[in-house]
């Protein structure tokens, strides 16, 4: 079926490879060990990154079933169970794609411990590409928590002068959600006798299970999206992260939450996921409108752009308990555009951090007299997280509120007000940090871009445009799987 | 060559003109930008007019080319195409046209500025948004090129960014146009989920199944109809600045004049009017929406026409002129008369375009000067600007005689006019007789403000000698109120060997200046224009409204079984053809009266700031209530949540709560720091560990 054996498995464990180099060399090496770090870490997520590419083209996307399946017994029932459909493999590719950019951003930002900081990025990877892959309990569970790990250490080790408050608040809620999922799971084992996921999405739960065991996955998936009242932690965890920590805290580790709803939520408890929708769009459209306008009164630009995220998933989680395949879709296609954008737009904070070491907006101001290409750039970035058409952001946006106003025309009148909220906020950012004469001294010899941040953006760029035009070529992949798991719900309601 | 591919290329060549001016021009410099987007432009203009010639004299059929797909989500399918029909083609007639004789003047009129290859770009990346929208086959093409024409517009307003009024009207125009979009976006998924298609070759034969039923929207059941249209009317107020949503127009002004002429006047804010013709199926079955586009047209055509009286910046004059301009263009299409509405749209974009590159030659002539206080007796030194405003002036009062024929304006605006009259007569349109009231009046004050900007422009005594700017030093009533603003272009870079040209520049703030004529290069599109707003009435009438309009709509535009509204409109009493005449010329002569034998009284009267000039120059007060509602609310709103919600609420109850209180002192918080990554670790392991002891116990080893 492959052209290599046993290609989840590699494609999960090899930056693991990538980091036990990192430490060899720092074994071996006497001096330049940094600089070996950071090339040992950008070729290991590059090989990814190419394994990944030959992954996904020999994905048959027609077929909704799990494919690349690996599934051998691992104790007492448990397996290591790996397997993709079209919605998981096109995360897996999505962190691939967005490493070896964290790498390059940190290639001259991060100048403490440079190992360490690559194999905490390396093993991140792993633990990411593993909850993609993972088709048994225990195996999600390992990876789902774990990535938790790496993330507090690079916030906690290279973070910024707040994080130590910043990593308590994402420990207290993390810790709340995954405490309810781990009994949810274990309740889960004993009742249907399996630890296989495929399995589970079978086995018909009780309606009181299925509504307790609901609302324990939503506790813990919903503080990774993240969903009002449950989002506080997020501002204050990127404004503390690093610019490559918040690319993978934006870009991929919201992106869990979204994938648990659609992985577990909807399939193995639709008659809760019907029951619970009302709630579900309520929290969102709250997170979309509430969140866009305390983002509209931001004073730090990764702030603003962090409420903007909160804003955005939003739409996902809208999306996905809307019921019908374009809502689904949808969700599905916002996260991976927002993978990218947002990703961009801390990348955009980042070039400006680096040069200045402040997010205040008000330092700012005139940036485009210096600036030509950054101002290009995160012009374009700007207006892709306002959704505008022939960017990736637009896509997602139209195909939830569409799915979701078959459900709910409430619903999709309050989040539609997102596409007003979301213009005004990124573009008075944008108005106060690139417009009008530049009047702060300090910016005076402020220089534009160089090579090394453009080849940052360029796939980014690349990626926004290209899937905002043709933005079939994900929806072909997630097709399939989409329309199985909606169908499914649909028949288990009588719907 | 195939017309299909011909078709396809003129449509992306100034995307490609847009992409290498925007990503090269620094590379290839000024001129070559300049002659890379203006020569594409004209090619799309030659492909333009082939299409329309064959459609117009002869026997071009209705075609779709499909590009490539775009969004297929079940039966939310929808495609990146190119659908010529009658609408289309009069859209790329107009857009191109407009479009290539503004690149041609932008090249003398932005011969001073630093940056023209970002300035070109913009340009052709509109034009290519707008022949996007015009030529879409599904809403989400149309939504995409009415997005991208509304992104064209933001960096073109903006396109001085160093000003704060630019970067502010800027942000304006995108986020009221949101609002239209938000709208829109719901009407287009209401049509959806109705039909089941967003495609317009699906849906339109569809329409008709649907009348008189009713759909479920916010908790109360509406007609069917009447919702999607009047929620997709919503997008076309944001896009063509009527009434509620029409604020960001005379602000949009701060962008320079070449993107008034073409962006705000005669292609962009004209879409609105254009999406509701092409949507004439539904509108034809939705009395309610149609109902309320002709009322607020009406509204909007005498409000701005209201408002314009009384402003005395030259551009915000031809700006609340043509918000009233479209006022009469959608209450044509909301009485039933399609065709008019079009043919208004046709005629209008020349001579508007016309109005806005004349009033440019005058502030580039004036050093950037566009207050008409300051300027008075310029038509020995501007004759050529002064000959095309006099003709775009008479093109727009639709001066004409009866039976005889006149210029452009002439032969749309009275088919509107006689349209209202028609369908109020007919029975067809509840908002018939108020349509056609306020489109004899403000035809009226229409002809009163043209004339006025002649006059105090052309005529007069100058006000900008050394003896009246001393005059107006000493006794002029400079009101803090003034909208007229100076149009400054970039500042040039301290080394800039372009910078002594700059010098004169300096003379329009403080001191005498020499208005001169402007070159070649710009008065050729002026003349190339007035050749549009002199014949485009009596050459096409007979096609858009007379007798061979079954001919040339080919079926574009859906007429309803009992909509004769044009047809009727041909037969009205005598008295109503004759009257836009009348009043026409009462308007020009009070202008007359008061600007060229009273001259001063205008003044004089302005400084006794009475309630209603008050009222009127103060653009009816929406600016200031707008502010108080939506700006501060906002604010406010965005500060209670977040100080309020997330700090104290939310946080105060959670992480930094009571229970949590004890940890909140430095010491402890440092110890649980230091070991938070352990203790999490810990906590993951012992859950691990009891899972598997779980799944151990529960299915023996």
């Amino acid at each position: 079926m492959s052209a290599i054996p046993n290609i989840l498995s590699v494609v999960t464990f090899l930056p693991l490879v990538g980091a036990g180099l990192i430490l060899l060399a720092r074994l071996m090496a006497r001096s330049n060990e940094d600089s070996i770090a950071r090339w040992v870490a950008m070729i290991t997520t590059l090989v990814v990154l190419a394994v990944s590419t030959v992954l996904v083209l020999q994905f048959d996307s027609t077929n909704a079933a799990y494919q690349f399946v690996e599934n051998y017994v691992w104790f007492a029932g448990a397996g290591y169970h790996l397997g993709v459909d079209g919605v998981s493999i096109l995360f897996v590719l999505l962190t691939a794609f967005l490493m070896p950019i964290c790498i390059l951003a940190s290639w001259k930002s991060v100048e403490t411990r440079v190992g360490d900081y690559m194999i905490a990025f390396l093993l991140l990877e792993t633990l990411v590409i593993g909850v993609f892959t993972s088709l048994d309990l225990f195996l999600f569970y390992i990876f789902f928590e774990g990535t938790l790990v790496p993330m507090f250490i690079i916030i906690g080790v290279w973070g910024g002068a707040n994080r130590i408050y910043a990593a308590y608040k994402f420990f207290l809620y993390t810790l709340l959600g995954s405490v309810l999922m781990l009994l949810a799971m274990l309740w889960m084992a004993n009742e249907a006798g399996t630890t296989s996921i495929p399995a589970l999405k079978e086995y018909a739960f009780g309606p009181q299970a299925q509504s307790i065991l609901w609302l324990a996955f939503f506790a813990s998936f919903a503080v990774k999206m993240p969903m009002w009242p449950v989002h506080t932690w997020l501002p204050d965890a990127h404004v503390q992260a690093p610019t490559a920590g918040s690319v993978i805290l934006a870009g991929i580790l919201l992106k869990l939450g979204g994938y648990g709803f659609i992985l577990f939520n909807v399939p193995m408890f639709p008659d809760a996921s019907v029951a619970y929708r009302p709630l579900v769009f309520t929290l969102s459209v709250i997170a979309i409108a509430y969140t866009s306008l305390v983002a509209f009164r931001q004073t730090d630009i990764k702030k603003l752009i962090a409420y903007s995220s909160i804003a955005h998933m939003g739409f996902v989680t809208m999306g996905i308990f809307a019921g019908n395949a374009q809502g689904m879709q949808g969700a599905v296609f916002q996260m991976l555009s927002h993978g990218l954008i947002s990703s961009a737009l801390f990348l955009c904070v980042g070039v400006v951090y680096d040069r200045m070491h402040t997010r205040e907006i008000a330092f700012y101001g005139g940036l485009t007299n210096r600036m030509p290409w950054y101002a290009a750039i995160f012009l374009m970035f700007t207006m892709a997280n306002v959704g505008l058409p022939g960017t990736s952001g637009f896509i997602g946006e139209i195909l939830t509120l569409t799915g979701v106003y078959q459900a709910s025309t409430w619903a999709a009148f309050v989040a539609a007000t997102g596409v007003i909220l979301s213009a005004v906020y990124a573009l008075t950012l944008y108005r106060n940090v690139m417009f009008g004469e530049i009047t702060n001294p300090a910016l005076a010899t402020i220089k534009d871009i160089d090579l090394r941040e453009l080849a940052i953006f360029v796939p980014l760029i690349v990626g926004t445009i290209w899937l905002g035009v043709q933005p079939d070529l994900v929806l072909n992949y997630t097709a399939a799987s989409v329309d199985a798991v909606v169908n499914g719900w649909q028949l288990a309601t009588g719907g | 060559m195939s017309l299909e591919l011909l078709v396809t290329l003129g449509v992306f060549a100034p995307l490609l003109g847009a992409a290498i001016a925007g990503f090269f021009g620094r590379r290839i410099g000024d001129i070559p930008s300049q002659a890379v987007t203006t020569g594409l432009l004209f090619f799309s203009c030659a492909v333009a007019w082939t299409v329309f010639s064959q459609w117009t004299w002869g026997d071009l059929e209705p075609f779709t080319v499909v590009v490539s797909p775009f969004i297929n989500v079940g039966d939310f399918q929808s495609n990146w195409s190119i659908r010529i029909d009658a609408l289309s083609a009069t859209m790329l007639v107009v857009v191109t046209t407009v479009s290539s004789l503004v690149h041609l003047y932008s090249w003398g009129y932005m011969a001073e500025d630093d940056s023209k290859p970002r300035f070109f770009a913009y340009l052709s990346l509109f034009t290519f948004a707008m022949l996007a929208l015009v030529t879409a086959a599904d809403f989400m093409q149309l939504f995409f090129g009415w997005e991208g024409v509304g992104l064209a517009s933001y960096l073109l307003i903006g396109f001085w960014f160093k000003k704060s009024t630019a970067s502010a009207a800027a942000i304006k125009a995108f986020v009221v146009n949101r609002v239209g979009d938000f709208g829109f976006a719901l009407g287009i998924i209401t049509v959806f989920w109705m039909f089941g298609t967003i495609q317009f070759a699906e849906l339109f034969p569809m329409i008709a199944s649907k009348a008189g039923t009713g759909w479920q929207f916010l908790g109360y059941t509406w007609s069917a109809l009447d919702l999607a249209g009047v929620l997709l009317f919503i997008g076309a107020m944001g896009k063509s600045a009527q009434f509620f949503l029409h604020t960001w127009l005379p602000d949009a002004m701060e962008g320079p004049t070449p993107v008034s002429a073409l962006i705000h006047a005669a292609t962009m804010v004209t879409a609105g009017v254009y999406m509701v013709c092409l949507l004439s199926p539904i509108y034809e079955y939705a009395p309610t929406a149609s109902l309320i586009i002709a009322v607020t047209g009406a509204v909007t055509a005498l409000f701005a026409a209201t408002v314009g009286l009384m402003q005395n910046d030259i551009k915000r004059v031809i700006a609340y002129s043509t918000c009233s301009q479209l006022g009469y263009m959608f209450f044509a299409a909301g009485v039933g008369a399609y065709e008019a509405s079009m043919f208004h749209l046709f005629t209008h974009a020349f001579f508007k375009a016309l109005l806005f590159l004349g009033a440019g030659s005058v502030i580039h002539g004036m050093h950037h000067e566009q207050d008409m206080r300051k300027m008075g007796g310029l038509w020995k030194l501007l004759p050529v600007t002064y000959a095309v405003m006099m003709i775009g002036t008479i093109a727009i009062t639709g001066l004409g005689i009866p039976g005889i024929g006149g210029f452009a304006g002439f032969y749309s605006k009275d088919s509107i006019i006689e349209s209202a009259f028609a369908a109020a007569t007919s029975g067809h349109s509840p908002a018939g007789y108020f349509a056609f009231v306020v489109g004899i009046f403000a035809a009226g004050l229409t002809s009163y403000y043209s004339w006025r900007l002649i006059f105090m422009t052309f005529h007069n005594k100058p006000q900008w000698t050394e003896e009246a700017m001393a005059h107006a030093h000493d006794h002029g009533h400079d009101d803090h109120a003034s909208h007229a603003r100076i149009e400054t272009h970039s500042e040039p870079l301290p080394d800039d060997h372009a910078h002594d040209d700059h010098g004169h520049d300096d003379h329009g703030h403080h001191g005498p200046l020499k208005p001169h004529e402007s070159p070649w290069i710009m008065l050729v599109p002026l003349i190339a224009l007035s050749i549009g707003a002199i014949a485009a009435g009596f050459v096409f009438a007979p096609n858009f409204i007379g007798h061979h309009e079954t001919e040339f709509w080919r079926g574009a535009i859906f007429n309803g079984p009992t909509n004769h509204v044009l047809h009727e409109s041909h037969d009205v009493p005598l008295w109503v053809k004759w009257s836009p005449l009348i009043v026409t010329l009462t308007g020009a002569f009070i202008a007359f009266w008061f600007y060229v034998l009273k001259e001063g009284l205008p003044k004089r009267m302005a400084a006794n700031e009475g309630p209603l000039w008050s009222f009127l120059y103060n653009k009816w007060y929406f600016d200031e209530i707008y502010d108080v509602i939506f700006v501060k609310g906002a604010k406010a709103l965005g500060d209670f949540f977040w100080k309020v919600g997330d700090v104290k609420i939310i946080d105060g109850l959670g992480p930094n709560g009571a229970a949590w209180a004890s940890l909140k002192s430095a010491a402890r918080l440092a110890k649980i720091q230091s070991g938070y990554v352990y203790h999490y670790a810990f906590v993951m392991l012992i859950g691990v560990a009891g899972l598997l002891a779980f799944a151990i116990y529960a299915w023996g080893a």
